[in-house]
Parts: structure tokens; C-alpha cells; sequence
């Protein structure tokens, strides 16, 4: 009994780390722009790091018909997008200073943040 | 020249947004393409575009694979070279705002068929299975031949994960990736745990104690099927909350008549180009913002504005597309085109304010974030529980708690109890001719306790005219009138105007002015004719040693009657006094009534005299007011209310309140008809009576409290269903509950969320 309540402990520890205090991979914005896509339950890439204090554009493609994908919100910017289905669509963002800037759908199943640095 | 409404916003080489406007000649359009699989191509595609007559630029990217195309070339002709190039190319922004909600609509009805098609395919191997369960007793694996039995339905069963449930799975696995949780890890693990468990009693029934023997494998299919039909009827439901954003995109016309080179052609709106005429007939919408330059009509605005009354245009009047010509035929000059129209910049700002969260909001959005990993952590957590305290069959009770716990915790609940409400609220402002601009400004409208008036062009209509004209002795009523409204020919003062418009209509030839001086709230100077002019108040006359004391009582006797009395001097000597009067509008009186029945403080706030103000205050039942206040002291008396705890609405025109609407909890800004003054206020008013405050106020009231039984009922579903789901009354009943009630608590959690949002639209404000 004791090896099943460890691994219960364990997996709970795996599920902190994995989703609280694992610092995913950024993937930087280029020359091109950044394309995201929103596709099955989430954005990729959901972790986009973008140079601070510069005007920057992202275009996202939504591939996913589902309801919950319809927007994208920046709720500390006060900036939304609705994106059409399987069209690309930008969404410019003005000069930000340095920080983590969170977006999402709007009932925050779908997850991702700008990480400006 | 450019007069692609798109040309003034794209930026380097990214393609536009979806929602601009372009047409198929187009200055600026956007392809996508096709068929590209390295980068190789760009120069190719790049090279057959700049080959098409007209075009100026073709920039691809190749990472969204589109290309930005400058220059006026048909789009036909674009996708033609990009095909004979040996890829596929099609228009991507090239739409109007109503091609693009049909496009929705019909996406949307297309994900409604696949997800009914998904849950009859579930629930067709459910259903039976449970019918089963309840007819014939429990599932178990106990003899070889319910093995094989159980492995059929077992496969079957992955047959519906796979064909109804694909998405929860994909989606998790992406969101698991991603280092984020969802509902779908939650309707993944659940349905999940239960299937794989149950395969494990087939397989290897003697891993499992005798009793625990037991298969779920229509829990897995019922929940599959309960969770599709509530994404179907949550979609459905999330339809009707932006039926007001339909409406406002079904007034735009689809076509305009334009004249070009003397020939009139009927051309996409989206054509339509800066500065075109176009010819409007009797019973036809108003396709683009203009100015009329021929004809006379009478044009109903009533679906921008909330204004039932027709209005008279005739040359040089402004037109607002979307609007409905009713009686003659009108020539017009196009002056604001594509998505720079009051209606579009009214759709966009709605459509804004739609997805914008108020602060009530947040609480949710930060228990969002964190929800899906805790109710994991509380799902091992009870299935733990079980396996050391629970009675036997442990594991069975163990596997179906966990079960149970990640499929009745619903996130969506949680996370649509506020946007649903203020997509439903947001519009259904819009459709009283009340435009707001965030969710913040939403909020705060509920709890205003105190507001602020102004008086002139919003208690009143702001147009006022001269009532009397008492001359001194040796003066005349023309000569002054002459006098006085050449002087304030160069003022835009409205009692200026007044003055101006009162001599124009009595023929009389304005004289040139000079040295003309404005002295800031006091009045203004010249000289015409080689005399000295000099109007104003009573304070700039006694400034300049003009003794007004024979004028005073016939000045009070004026004021008294709500109009505003304005001294004259000519050459250092009082000539007369000018009395201008500022009609109050028609439902001001009722308006404020509606208000203070609301227990709102309602305070007017003028630059005119005291005497006129108390006249005007008395009138509209207004007890207390600020007299003689300086446009930049407005701000300092929103302040003093705020400074007595007060959350202070200032309504105003706009223009000269813009500092007391910005420091105002909520400013609002009374618009005058459909031109209106959007980015000035938290909101916009578009009609000009009074009343459109209280609906605001009234409408942010019903959405916050529509906001609150969401979230009230979104917690209390999850706080309380997921430690029953984990089986904290079993010591209490004896009994878990079942997963597959748990699925359909979960299913419809949602959609009663958005069907409570949805009664919003029911929402009427009161009386007018």
C-alpha cells in the first residue's frame, strides 16, 4: 500500500512541477512575424518572447472550429481579437515594457503569454 | 492617391486583419497560398504577382503563407498568376463584415452538426449499455465468456473515443505539452481512467479483487456523449448572446450607386471609394458615411441612434451609413468609407467591449488558472483516500471517485460566467443607442451614486436663441443687434452663435471686425467701425468700470426666467442687454426624475450666471448645481464629489469636459445623433436625450447582476460538486455518486451559465 500511496504523492508532485514551476521554451519572434497557430486545445506556440519596448505583430491562424477558440484577449492590455476560422488574422501590439504579458481565450482553457524581454 | 480603408494600417510584412475591408480591386489585398512547401517559392509567386498589370508591390510571407499584394489589380487576375505559377492562391481579407459573419454562422452551424453526429455515435453505445446496467444488474467480469462480451463493448468503446471524443484527447495531449491544463485533460483523464481500468479487469480480471471486477465502459460513453451535446447546445446558446452585433452588421448595405465619369454604377460597398457620389432613393439604406450634396429627405437613424423621429437632411447635412433614406432622392459625397464609418467604428468598438472582463471578473480568471491542476491533484488525492479507508472494493471505489471528481469539475462554467453576460449586456446597450467602452466602464456604471450634469447641450439642447434685446437709451434693437453679432462673428461660443443667427435672420449686413480678443469665461472685444465693442458678463463690465446698475433688475428678471442676460457696451458705454435662452430638451425633466428615483445625486454643473442656473435647476427638479464654473473647474467638482465618497458620473458634450469625463468614475459623452464622438468617454451616448443615462445605468445594474448569479452559481456548482463527486457524503448515504451523472452535471453546468446570460436579452429599460 505504501509503494501506491507514494506514487499517488509522487504523480501529485509531478502534476505541481509540470504545470506551476516548469518554465517552458519561448520561441522568439523573427523578422517574419511569429504564426500562431490554435489548434486543438491550444496555441502554438504558446510561449512567445518578443523584444521590449517595440511594436510588434502577431498573426494567428485558427484551425479549431471550437467556440472556445473564437477570441484571443490580452486582459492586461485591454486588447481582444476575434479570429476567423482558418484565416489568418494579426493582431498588433503596441511597445511593451519588459515582463509577462498573459493571453487567452476567453474562459482561459486555451493559455499562452508573451514573454517581453 | 490611396483610398484603400486598409492602406493607413498594415505594417511591415504581415497580412492584414481579417476584419479590414478590401475589395476586388483593391489597393491593398491578401492572399493566401497554397501548395508552397519551401521557401524557394516566395520568389517565384512574388515574381507572377509583379507580372499582373496594376500591381505595385507582392510581398509574400512565408511563414503564414500569404501574400500582401499593393496595387490596383483584380484579385481574379491575382489568383490566376498564382495558379499558373503552379500553386493555389485564394483572397483571405477581401469581405465585408457581413460575408464574414455568414462565414461564421456557417462554421459554427458546421461544428453544431459534427458535435450532434459525435453525440448520437456515443450515445448510441451508451445508452443501451446503461439500460443494461440498470435491467439486467452490474457489469462484471467473472466468467470467460463475459470477457470476450466485455472486449467487444471495450472496443467499441475506443471506437467512440476515437470518433466522438478525438478532441478531448488531442486536446489535452496539446494543452499537456504546452504545460497547461484544460476541461479536455479533465474529460481525457476521466473517461480515460475509466476505459483503461475497465480493460484491465478484462484483460487481467485476477489483478483486481473479486468484488472490484467491474467494467465502466458506459460511463466513458455516456460522458462523451452528455459533454458533446452540452459544446452543442452551449454553441447554439453563445449564438443568440451577439445577436446584437448581427443586427448592427444587417444595416450595412450590401451595394451603393455610385457616379463616376457621369455614368452610375451599382458597385460592392466595399468599392466604394473617398470623396465618391453616390445616389441614395427613397426606401434604401445609406451604404457609406457622407455629406448630402443634392436632394432633400427625411432619413430614420433610429437604429444607430434609439431615436424614433425621422430626420430632415438637405445639402451639406451628414449622412451616417446604415442608416434609411425614407422619403426623397439624395446625392452625396462619400466622406468616411469602409471601416471608418460610424457604423463600423460602433461594430468594432461593441465587439471590443464584448471580449473586455470587468474587475469582477478576475477573481474567476485567477481560480481559472490554477483550477484544472487542483481538481487533478484532489482527483489522486480521493482515489488515495479510498485505497487506505475506503471499504471494499477500494480500488473500484477509488477509480470511480477520481472518475467522478475530473469529470464534474467544470472550468467553463467558471470561465463564461462573465464574458457571456457582458457580450449580452454590451449589445444590448448598443441597442438603446448606448455605446460602452470597456467592461470596467460597465461595472462602475452599476454603482454610480452621484452624477454630474452639464447643462448646456446636455440638460439642454445646446442651441440656444436670442429671447430679448432691452437697448439703452439712444441705441436701437438693430443697431445693437448688428453691432453685437458682428463682434461675435468670430467667436464659436453657442451663444455666439445665437447672436449671429438672430441678426442673419433679421437680413442684417455683419461689419468687420479687428483686434478681436476672447477673454476666457468673461466674454470678448473688438473694434468695428471705429468703435470700441465690448459683450460679456456682468464681471467684465464692472473690470472695464461700465456701470451696469440701471441694467441689474432687468438682468435678474431675465436670469429668473432661465435665460442668460449679456451685457453690451459700445465705446466704454452700456448699450444694451442681450437676453439668449437654451430650450430644455423635451425629456430632460422626466430623465432626471428616472435617475433620482434611482436614489443617483443629481448636480448641474454651468457656466452660466447663478439666476439662470437656478431657473434652469428649478425647472428639471434639480436642487443642487454650480453656477459660473470655469471649463477647467470641472474637473475640480467632480473631484470635490469623489473627495465625499461619491462614485461621480459627469455627463458632458465631449469637447470642452474631456478633463472632467477622464477624472469622472464614469464619463459619459452625449452624442447628437450619429456623429458621434466615440473615443471621448467610457460611454457614448449616441441619441441625445437624458434617458439614455438611466439605461445605461440600468443595463450595467441587470449585467452585473446577471454577472454575479453566473459566477455565484459557477462556484457553488464546483465547490460543492466536486468533494461529493469525491465522495464526502458516502459515510452519510452509503453511495458514490455516479460518473455518468456527474458527465451530464458537467455538460449542462455550461449551458446554464450562458442560457442565465442569455436573459439578458429580455432585459427592457424602463419607461421613456
Amino acid at each position: 500500500m505504501w509503494l501506491i500511496n507514494i506514487a499517488g504523492l509522487a504523480l501529485i508532485a509531478l502534476i505541481v512541477w509540470w504545470f506551476w514551476l516548469y518554465k517552458p521554451q519561448e520561441v522568439a519572434l523573427n523578422e517574419q512575424g511569429l504564426l500562431v497557430v490554435v489548434e486543438n486545445g491550444g496555441y502554438t506556440p504558446a510561449n512567445i518572447q518578443v523584444p521590449a519596448n517595440t511594436p510588434v505583430n502577431l498573426t494567428f491562424l485558427r484551425k479549431d472550429a471550437s467556440p472556445c477558440s473564437e477570441v484571443v484577449l490580452w486582459p492586461g492590455l485591454d486588447i481582444s481579437q476575434t479570429l476567423p476560422l482558418n484565416k489568418p488574422i494579426q493582431v498588433a501590439l503596441p511597445a511593451l515594457k519588459a515582463g509577462d504579458y498573459a493571453f487567452h481565450c476567453q474562459m482561459q482553457m486555451y493559455r499562452g503569454a508573451l514573454h517581453v524581454k | 492617391m490611396n483610398h484603400s480603408p486598409t492602406a493607413s494600417r498594415n505594417h511591415g510584412p504581415l497580412p492584414p486583419t481579417g476584419n479590414q475591408v478590401s475589395s476586388n480591386t483593391a489597393t491593398d489585398q491578401t492572399l493566401i497560398i497554397e501548395g508552397t512547401g519551401c521557401a524557394s517559392c516566395v520568389g517565384k509567386i512574388e515574381k507572377a504577382l509583379m507580372a499582373v498589370p496594376g500591381v505595385q508591390t507582392a510581398e509574400m510571407n512565408f511563414a503564414n503563407r500569404t501574400v500582401q499584394v499593393q496595387g490596383r489589380a483584380a484579385t481574379e487576375l491575382l489568383v490566376k498568376a498564382v495558379e499558373q505559377a503552379g500553386y493555389n492562391a485564394r483572397p483571405m481579407a477581401g469581405e465585408s463584415l457581413s460575408d464574414a459573419l455568414d462565414e461564421k454562422e456557417q462554421a459554427d452551424l458546421a461544428y453544431y452538426q459534427k458535435l450532434m453526429r459525435q453525440t448520437w455515435v456515443a450515445l448510441a453505445l451508451g445508452v443501451p449499455l446503461m439500460i443494461y446496467s440498470l435491467v439486467v444488474g452490474e457489469m462484471t467480469v467473472t466468467t470467460t465468456v463475459e470477457r470476450i462480451v466485455w472486449l467487444v463493448v471495450g472496443l467499441l468503446t475506443l471506437a467512440v473515443m476515437i470518433v466522438s471524443g478525438r478532441h478531448f484527447y488531442v486536446g489535452s495531449w496539446q494543452s499537456f505539452k504546452n504545460h497547461s491544463a484544460n476541461m479536455d485533460t479533465l474529460i481525457a483523464l476521466g473517461t480515460g481512467t475509466a476505459w483503461l481500468y475497465s480493460m484491465v479487469v478484462v484483460f487481467a480480471p485476477d489483478a483486481v479483487p473479486l468484488m472490484a471486477r467491474h467494467v465502466y465502459f458506459e460511463a466513458t460513453a455516456i460522458i462523451i456523449g452528455l459533454i458533446d451535446l452540452g459544446l452543442a447546445l452551449e454553441l447554439k446558446a453563445r449564438g443568440r448572446t451577439s445577436e446584437a452585433v448581427k443586427r448592427l452588421i444587417g444595416l450595412q448595405a450590401k451595394t451603393a450607386r455610385v457616379i463616376r465619369d457621369g455614368e452610375e454604377l451599382d458597385i460592392a460597398i466595399e468599392q466604394v471609394l473617398l470623396n465618391d457620389l453616390v445616389r441614395v432613393r427613397p426606401g434604401e439604406k445609406i451604404p457609406v458615411d457622407g455629406e448630402v450634396r443634392e436632394g432633400h429627405t427625411a432619413v430614420d437613424e433610429s437604429m444607430l441612434t434609439g431615436e424614433p423621429m425621422p430626420v430632415e437632411k438637405s445639402t451639406g447635412d451628414k449622412l451616417a451609413a446604415g442608416t434609411l433614406n425614407k422619403t426623397g432622392t439624395l446625392v452625396f459625397k462619400a466622406t468616411r468609407v469602409g471601416k471608418d464609418t460610424a457604423l463600423a467604428q460602433i461594430i468594432d468598438m461593441v465587439k471590443r467591449a464584448q471580449n473586455s472582463k470587468p474587475p469582477i471578473g478576475r477573481l474567476a480568471d485567477a481560480i481559472s488558472a490554477y483550477f484544472v491542476p487542483v481538481v487533478m491533484i484532489i482527483a489522486v488525492l480521493s482515489a488515495l483516500t479510498w485505497l487506505n479507508f475506503g471499504p471494499e472494493p477500494a480500488i473500484a471505489f477509488a477509480i470511480v471517485s477520481a472518475t467522478t471528481v475530473l469529470i464534474i469539475a467544470c472550468p467553463c462554467a467558471l470561465g463564461l460566467a462573465t464574458p457571456m453576460s457582458v457580450m449580452v449586456g454590451v449589445g444590448k446597450a448598443a441597442e438603446a443607442g448606448v455605446l460602452i467602452r470597456n467592461g470596467e466602464a460597465l461595472q462602475t456604471a452599476s454603482k454610480i451614486s452621484a452624477m454630474i450634469l452639464d447643462k448646456t447641450g446636455t440638460i439642454t439642447l445646446g442651441s440656444p436663441k436670442v429671447t430679448d434685446i432691452v437697448t439703452q437709451t439712444g441705441f436701437k434693437q438693430d443697431q445693437v443687434l448688428q453691432l453685437a453679432a458682428s463682434l461675435e462673428s468670430g467667436s464659436e461660443h453657442p451663444l455666439a452663435l445665437a447672436i449671429v443667427e438672430s441678426a442673419k435672420e433679421r437680413n442684417l449686413t455683419l461689419d468687420k471686425v479687428e483686434s478681436f480678443n476672447a477673454i476666457a469665461g468673461q466674454g470678448v472685444e473688438a473694434l468695428a467701425v471705429g468703435q470700441a465693442l465690448l459683450f460679456g458678463n456682468e464681471k467684465l463690465m464692472r473690470e472695464r468700470g461700465i456701470d451696469v446698475g440701471e441694467f441689474i433688475e432687468t438682468a435678474q428678471h431675465l436670469a429668473s426666467e432661465a435665460k442668460t442676460p449679456m451685457y453690451f457696451a459700445v465705446d466704454g458705454r452700456l448699450a444694451a442687454i442681450i437676453a439668449v435662452a437654451d430650450p430644455i430638451k423635451e425629456d430632460s425633466i422626466a430623465a432626471i426624475k428616472r435617475l433620482q428615483k434611482n436614489g443617483i445625486r443629481v448636480v448641474m454643473l454651468t457656466g452660466d450666471n447663478r439666476a439662470t442656473a437656478k431657473a434652469v435647476a428649478e425647472k428639471v427638479g434639480i436642487s443642487e448645481f454650480f453656477a459660473e464654473v470655469q471649463p477647467a473647474d470641472k474637473a475640480n467638482k467632480v473631484a470635490e464629489l469623489q473627495m465625499q465618497n461619491e462614485i461621480v458620473g459627469m455627463t458632458g458634450d465631449g469637447i470642452n469636459d474631456a478633463p472632467a469625463l477622464a477624472l469622472a468614475n464614469v464619463g459619459f459623452a452625449i452624442g447628437t445623433g450619429t456623429d458621434v464622438a466615440i473615443e471621448s468617454a467610457d460611454i457614448t451616448l449616441m441619441r441625445g436625450s437624458l434617458h439614455g443615462l438611466a439605461d445605461a445605468i440600468a443595463v450595467s445594474k441587470a449585467t452585473l447582476r446577471n454577472i454575479k448569479q453566473n459566477l455565484f452559481g459557477a462556484f457553488i456548482y464546483n465547490v460543492a460538486g466536486v468533494p461529493v463527486a469525491a465522495g464526502v457524503l458516502f459515510p452519510v448515504l452509503g453511495v458514490l455518486m455516479n460518473p455518468v451523472i456527474a458527465g451530464a452535471a458537467m455538460a449542462f453546468s455550461s449551458v446554464t451559465v450562458v442560457t442565465n446570460a442569455n436573459r439578458l436579452r429580455l432585459f427592457k429599460a424602463q419607461e421613456h
